[in-house]
């Protein structure tokens, strides 16, 4: 086997090719551009989390909060926006906001009260969940304004070349591009230090609880961004986020990012997520129960994770 | 050795059983004044009854915890003991030996893949027991629908609802499973071996124990317990439930009374005395909110929070002990 450098995104981008070409063999029709566009577009929200789970990931930590929060994000929307246009763009604001806070409190809760992540998020998570349905007393109120679920479900159509373009697409790249950028920022290489080994970064110099209540606000600002792609494409329910945050840390570990911090790239973390919509996708079209969805993620998690934990154990 | 090991988890269970009197005087107080009876004979059946579900599967899970892992699949575990139990007996009492005890094999079993996952694939304890947890939602959501399977009659009069006085048999069940695992923890080579695993590997493993070994038999030992509280939960439904497990929340709420009742979750301290008092205490709560008729969802944002300020607070005293 060749040596592969920890980290690098060689074997998710092979798999993911290997994937394609089985789905190409079954629906030669889904490479067409069209439907290609429409799969990408669908496949946003989950890449944005994975790149959001990647910062908190990658400085050592969890966040399980972030499927709850675009579930609460999603019913927020639909009522404070009540079917009114005019209130789209002031409420896009406030659910980034709100997203942020999330996280900053996850982040502050986590570094300077020292409780571990997970309790701290899977604590996130109880809270968001039991005051949303508090909020909407059981049942989702209000409605999305067709501005807002424009991002979700709407395109540039008529796009030489490429048929329709979805608007979420356009926003997947936009933060995919900040997302790398951000990695390759001083502050992405604090980050990766930090992971790696907080006690050596904190000797010499960098403020670790700041550096990882950043990477919560970025997940938490990630979640905002998938809720208003998602709640426009698929709608108001209280399911609207239910499992994401395992869908976003499968895509993380899948994309070759060490769980415990410290290694892999942004890029590999989204690649894992589109490599995991293109298996759903597969199995859909081989005719297997969309309820094995979760067996198949379990599965690949323990796989991924053995594979990474043997190979550095054997170096 | 064992001695000094275990003073601090007994001083921590103390704090909890301060707690939870505290919590039943005011809670007594407010549902007084609104009213209400906190002590009726009802209100501490069903108190009792909570505590016994929700305490068998922590009890396992102060094990795990105690040997610096942790269990994250006990909910599905749960469900799926329940349908392995009701649709094995199929209410059929003859059935009863036989069901129990493939229930109760294949929690083990399960657990036994959770402790080789973690101990030889050496995959973190958190990743692979969700990862396990998935793999069985998969079944779980594949193959059922709704309730499946019947409990026969003998194990829901029996377990589900015979009481000695206000007192469940299910709650006597519970205490005579934590006073086995205290027995294995404080008196048991195992027990010892675990604790010193759980608090530092290395030199437990240069002292001679057999690290792997220990941990692989805790995550059977908390499978186990899970699979007894699905069969519990079966005698009380009269059928299998394939979502019981979750909706529940076991697999938060007992890693939550495990780490109200003093145990560290980083391993090697805390015991099941403690445990008891936390599952206790969550119980005790839920049944104060019942009888003030406090919203189901406030519930759960008021139990998100008791959890990391619960967190909290041991990790301070921990800090603040580590600095001394």
């Amino acid at each position: 086997m060749p040596r592969v450098r920890p980290g690098s995104v060689v074997p998710i981008v092979a798999i993911l090719a290997v994937l394609v070409v089985l789905l190409a063999i079954r629906q030669p029709d889904f490479l067409s551009p069209p439907s290609l566009m429409s799969f990408l577009g669908r496949s946003a929200p989950i890449i944005l989390l994975a790149a959001g789970q990647y910062f908190v990931v990658v400085s050592g930590e969890f966040d399980l909060s972030v499927g709850s929060l675009v579930t609460a994000q999603v019913v927020v929307a639909a009522r404070l926006i009540d079917s009114e246009p005019s209130r789209t763009w002031p409420v896009v604001v406030l659910l980034l906001a709100f997203g942020a806070i999330v996280g900053l409190v996850n982040g502050i809760v986590t570094t300077r009260l020292g409780v571990p992540s997970f309790i701290t998020t899977l604590g996130m998570f109880l809270i968001l969940v039991g005051a949303v349905y508090l909020w909407s007393d059981g049942a989702p109120k209000g409605g999305l304004s067709e501005a807002f679920r424009r991002f979700g479900r709407r395109a540039f159509e008529d796009v030489p070349g490429l048929g329709r373009v979805p608007y979420a697409l356009l926003v997947l790249l936009a933060a995919a591009g900040l997302a790398v950028l951000l990695t390759r920022s001083d502050f992405g290489r604090t980050l990766v230090a930090v992971g790696g080994n907080p006690r050596t970064a904190e000797l010499s110099g960098v403020r670790v609880w700041r550096a990882k209540t950043i990477a919560f606000v970025l997940s938490g600002l990630a979640a905002a961004l998938a809720a208003i792609l998602l709640g426009g494409y698929s709608g108001v329910s209280f399911q609207a986020g239910a499992g994401l945050e395992f869908g976003a840390i499968t895509a993380v570990v899948l994309g070759g990012v060490a769980l415990g911090g410290g290694r892999g790239s942004v890029s590999g973390a989204m690649l894992g997520a589109l490599t995991l919509e293109t298996l759903f996708a597969l199995m859909n079209f081989y005719g297997v129960s969309g309820a094995l969805k979760s067996t198949v993620q379990g599965a690949i998690i323990l796989l991924a994770v053995a594979v990474s934990s043997m190979r550095s154990s054997s170096r | 050795m064992s001695g000094v090991l275990t003073l601090p988890a007994r001083r921590a269970s103390s704090g909890v059983f301060l707690a939870l009197a505290l919590t039943l005087a005011i809670g007594w107080l407010v549902v007084t004044v609104d009213g209400g009876q906190l002590f009726s004979l009802p209100t501490t059946v069903s108190l009792l009854h909570v505590a016994a579900g929700l305490g068998l599967v922590a009890v396992g899970q102060t094990l795990v915890i105690i040997g610096g892992s942790l269990d994250l699949s006990v909910a599905y575990v749960v469900s799926l003991s329940t349908l392995v139990a009701a649709e094995t007996m199929n209410g059929d009492d003859g059935a009863l030996v036989p069901a129990i005890g493939l229930a109760l094999a294949v929690s083990v079993a399960i657990g036994l893949v959770n402790g080789l996952l973690v101990t030889k694939a050496r995959i973190n304890a958190f990743i692979a027991t969700v990862g396990v947890g998935l793999l069985l939602k998969g079944y779980l959501d594949n193959g059922y629908d709704g309730p499946a399977g019947k409990t026969a009659p003998a194990l829901v009069q029996g377990l589900g609802y015979q009481r000695v006085g206000p007192v469940p048999v299910s709650f006597l069940l519970l205490l005579a499973v934590a006073a086995a695992a205290w027995f294995a923890l404080a008196r048991t080579r195992f027990g010892h071996h675990l604790i010193a695993v759980g608090g530092d590997p290395e030199v437990a493993r240069l002292s001679g124990v057999r690290n792997h070994r220990v941990l692989v038999t805790a995550h059977m030992l908390c499978s186990l317990c899970a699979g007894v509280a699905g069969i519990y939960l079966a005698s009380r439904l009269g059928s299998g439930a394939p979502r019981v497990g979750t909706e529940g929340l076991y697999d938060l709420e007992s890693i939550a009374a495990v780490v109200l009742g003093g145990t560290a979750l980083a391993g090697g301290r805390g015991g099941v005395a403690g445990t008891v008092g936390g599952v206790l205490l969550l119980a005790s709560i839920d049944a104060i909110f019942n009888q003030l008729e406090v919203d189901a969802f406030f519930k759960q944002v008021i139990r998100g929070l008791i959890i990391i300020a619960a967190v909290a607070i041991y990790a301070r005293r921990a800090r603040r002990k580590a600095a001394a």
